[in-house]
């Protein structure tokens, strides 16, 4: 089962991530990431930016890559747009299988990707004014770890 | 009819809009040399990206952009 959101409001990681574990009676593990807006760090508020022709898409084929790459039996990928603040999550990765390993290593592999090679543009609110940010150097190398 | 540019991040706040209309035929060239400053200068290197209505061009100088056509210029991406 693949489940693909685009989110514009604040959402809740378990109440999506508590009727994709009941869609996979039988699977073995789930492995959940969320990330969170940072706090501290001056940060008051993040936006991300999404462009409509290409985001949801590439988001979709990116769940599909994972369901081909690993054993899972299903895959849920939720990535927030819009303004955030310290606390709210930005994206859910939740990867059912049978086995442990493919879904760990299956969010561990949606999150690379959706770092630094998904449709979003980021901006951090610091002092009043925004500020994008760059992907960095990790960020690119985190990505390769996965080329084949 | 026109091209509709779509700019993404950074590259709308150089352009002081998301999107702009002009006329087309377009290509990569026209296009980079009609825009100046550092919006001109972003759009002459090497991180933008392009797409053509929702498909993204694997060689950018390719483009050839006709009345109706959405191109969107995709500086470097950064979620999560």
């Amino acid at each position: 089962m693949k489940d693909v959101h685009l989110l514009t409001e604040p959402f809740n990681p378990g109440q999506l991530v508590g009727p994709f574990t009941n869609a996979h009676p039988g699977l073995g593990g789930v492995c959940t990431f969320v990330g969170e807006v940072r706090g501290g760090e001056g940060v008051e508020a993040l936006e991300l930016i999404h462009y409509e022709r290409l985001t949801l898409p590439g988001m979709e084929a990116l769940a599909d890559e994972a369901l081909e790459r690993f054993d899972l039996m299903g895959v849920l990928i939720a990535h927030r747009v819009g303004e955030m603040h310290p606390g709210e999550p930005i994206v859910l990765v939740s990867a059912a299988a049978r086995h442990r390993r493919a879904a760990i290593q299956a969010v561990d592999f949606a999150m690379d990707h959706l770092k630094s090679d998904a449709w979003f543009w980021k901006r951090e609110k610091r002092g009043g004014e925004w500020h994008w940010i760059d992907p960095r150097p990790e960020d690119h190398a985190d990505l390769a770890r996965w080329d084949r | 009819m026109a091209v509709k540019l779509v700019f993404l991040g950074r590259l709308a706040d150089l352009a002081g809009a998301p999107e702009r209309e002009v006329a087309g035929p377009l290509d990569w060239t026209g296009l980079v040399e009609s825009f100046q400053g550092e919006l001109g200068e972003w759009l002459a290197g090497e991180r933008i990206k392009v797409a053509v209505n929702g498909t993204v061009l694997a060689d950018k100088t390719s483009l050839t952009a006709n009345e109706g056509d959405e191109v969107a210029l995709l500086p470097p991406v950064s979620g999560g």
